[in-house]
């Protein structure tokens, strides 16, 4: 993905919902996109499949699989490349999963309606795809409709559709954000496990922090649209060094806290999408800005090798961050 | 979570000094719905809890384990089906007419959803003085100087006062129902799920406000939710629910160190870590099946289906929560063998 633009046509005006979007994946690799609400962590998946929603429009940048540029393809091919090559896991799998037809027959229409497989391999497949994501019984709840399934089901379902083409991408938006805790964990595990059978590479879009240490090679943190930082996954958690970053990785308890520490709350809110601060866009709710930050946008420049942050001061320059951050 | 000398540790679920106190309490509801309805969703059957003055204790459960519930008949949003609430010395489940008016005004609810929690037709300055005017405790200028307070304690603008929920954010809006929950100067608060609803980086504010009041106003909190990360970082003691029973309670650090029922063990098991060299150790104790069904739940331990250390008197005779370490309680026959 290179420089990506989208951006929404409203009454009131245009709102850029994401600014200069570049990253890659490679293949098998299996990287994070962390964000809040708003960040534009979504539409930058979404476009990878064309499909932002109305008013909505990719207006800048390219976006390569492989030699192929998405936004150049034809609404015959886009339609082959979705669920043959690239599939999306959704956070409700009760709303993607249509509730008055049987789950084995969802599963076999996923690959009837594209190429790959005939009509009776797609018949054939449907049980063992429904093993493969570890569906207990599955010969029996083939013929189970999604409200017989329990909401980890449903989402194992869901995965089932979208492996069922064996994509070599899947890019899952909060899979297990509906989920306990324990059927988070074993879904969690479903995807390490798949994307090593599939060799596939995933995009896990996530608000939580701690599921891409869990599960993540690479990370990329969004904030109002743009990429504020990206690197491996143990340089983001350990040497983070956008303040947002930082400040995100000490805002949530952990687990492991030993003792009682006190929160590093980021003040303020998000900015509105269609009213944003000049300078960085981070600026009126970081702790460590410089006059430079109210006026000009830093660029997402190099930090260390492999690890780009867009940031003027960086974590590194500022001697004692915790103290500051509690104040 | 106070700053005040710490409460001390409860020894004993019962003991004489608490500030609300949980006896055999039952919260059982028609399944389906209807008069005929036959199916019985027994969402609490049969909790003991005591809750000190100035603690926090938090109550952490999956879907459907009944935490929700059991806070909702505590603050007597719901009746209970049998047992007892003791408010100090009052039985919250026998009072009527006046005791209960004034009994209420010391429990206060914070709910999760702060979008649908909120009238959206009434302004902030209405919604927080409601429970004033409801219990006749001040009007006019009076409630409006209460209400200004209100709202500097929880961090609003006290000149928003005259707009309407839709104008604030998530973050804001849970502002606004702490501050309605207090305006009363309540003792105790349960808070449901209080920022599961809200982003990531507004949680942590939300956290912070909570602790900073608690300790302002001696509060006493239950804290439900199902994060236990976020519910060992708030409490002192934890409980852990599972099918409408409590399984364990204890001190936070304890329960999160060294769990003793093998379902607080799965819990603790489950929760990843922001540290990518933990996390790629850390081996979740996956469940096997589905949380069965509150209309038909197992006979005995009700955990027994899916326990992976389960033996065949698991099914044949109920553990009750009982003292296994000083302070600390479980319902198994096996306690701390996972």
């Amino acid at each position: 993905m290179q420089d990506l633009r989208v951006q929404f046509f409203v009454s009131e005006g245009t709102v850029t919902a994401v600014d200069g979007v570049s990253f890659e994946v490679d293949r098998g690799e299996i990287v994070g996109i962390v964000g809040e609400s708003g960040s534009g962590k979504t539409m930058t998946a979404l476009s990878l499949l064309r499909l932002i929603p109305e008013p909505g429009r990719i207006t800048n940048g390219r976006i390569l699989y492989g030699e192929k540029d998405i936004a150049q393809m034809t609404d015959e091919e886009i339609r082959e490349f979705r669920g043959n090559e690239v599939a999306m896991i959704f956070q409700d799998p009760m709303t993607s999963l249509n509730p008055v037809l049987r789950i084995g027959f969802q599963v076999e229409e996923a690959m009837a309606a594209h190429s790959r497989f005939t009509n009776q391999q797609s018949r054939d497949r449907v049980v063992p795809m429904l093993q493969r994501v570890r569906i207990p019984a599955a010969k029996d709840r083939v013929r189970d409709y999604p409200h017989q399934f329990s909401g980890g089901m449903r989402q194992r379902g869901m995965i089932a559709m979208g492996v069922s083409n064996e994509p070599s991408l899947l890019i899952a938006d909060e899979p297990t954000t509906a989920l306990d805790v324990t059927v988070q964990a074993s879904i969690i595990e479903l995807l390490r496990d798949l994307s090593r059978e599939l060799r596939a590479s995933v995009i896990l879009i996530t608000h939580n922090m701690a599921l891409v240490a869990s599960l993540c090679n690479r990370v990329i943190v969004m904030y109002a649209g743009r990429i504020v930082e990206q690197g491996p996954t143990r340089a983001i958690f350990k040497n983070p060094q956008h303040p947002y970053t930082w400040s995100l990785l000490r805002s949530m308890p952990r687990m492991d806290e030993v003792g009682h520490e006190r929160l590093v709350s980021i003040r303020g809110l998000p900015p509105d999408l269609s009213k944003m601060p000049p300078g960085c866009k981070f600026h009126p709710r970081c702790r460590f800005r410089i006059d430079k930050c109210l006026t000009e946008e830093p660029p997402l420049a190099e930090v260390d090798p492999a690890q780009d942050a867009r940031c003027w001061v960086l974590m590194k320059n500022i001697p004692n961050p915790e103290a500051e951050a509690l104040k | 979570m106070t700053a005040q000398p710490a409460p001390t540790p409860t020894t004993d679920p019962t003991i004489k000094t608490a500030l609300l106190r949980v006896e055999k309490l039952v919260k059982y509801f028609p399944a389906g719905g209807g008069l005929l309805a036959r199916n019985i969703v027994h969402a609490v059957d049969g909790v003991d809890l005591a809750i000190q003055p100035g603690e926090t204790l938090g109550l952490v459960g999956e879907s459907g384990c009944g935490k929700s519930t059991l806070g909702r008949v505590i603050v007597r949003l719901l009746p209970a089906t049998s047992g007892h609430i003791y408010f100090q010395d009052t039985d919250l489940t026998k009072v009527r007419g006046e005791k209960l008016r004034r009994t209420r005004q010391e429990i206060q609810m914070i709910f999760q959803d702060p979008y649908a929690s909120l009238n959206p037709r009434m302004t902030v300055g209405d919604i927080v003085s409601e429970p004033l005017r409801n219990f006749g405790v001040a009007r006019g200028r009076k409630a409006d100087q209460r209400v200004q307070e209100m709202m500097r304690v929880v961090g609003l603008n006290p000149n928003f006062v005259n707009r309407y929920p839709h104008e604030f954010s998530g973050g804001q809006r849970q502002r606004i129902g702490i501050a309605r929950a207090l305006v009363l100067d309540p003792k105790f608060i349960v808070a449901d799920e209080p920022v599961s609803a809200l982003d990531v980086s507004i949680q942590a504010q939300i956290v912070n406000l909570m602790e900073d009041l608690q300790s302002k106003f001696n509060l006493t909190f239950l804290f439900i939710a199902h994060d236990l990360s976020v519910v060992r970082h708030i409490s002192d003691r934890v409980a852990v629910m599972y099918l409408g029973k409590i399984v364990e309670i204890g001190p936070s650090d304890a329960i999160r160190d060294k769990p003793l029922h093998p379902y607080t063990k799965v819990l603790q098991s489950s929760v990843p870590v922001p540290d990518p060299d933990i996390e790629a150790t850390r081996k979740p104790i996956l469940l096997k099946g589905e949380i069965p069904s509150p209309v038909n739940p197992p006979n005995a331990c009700r955990f027994h289906t899916r326990c992976p250390i389960a033996q065949p008197i698991c099914s044949e005779v109920e553990p009750p929560l009982e003292k296994k370490e000083n302070g600390r309680f479980a319902a198994c026959h096996f306690a701390g063998q996972l």
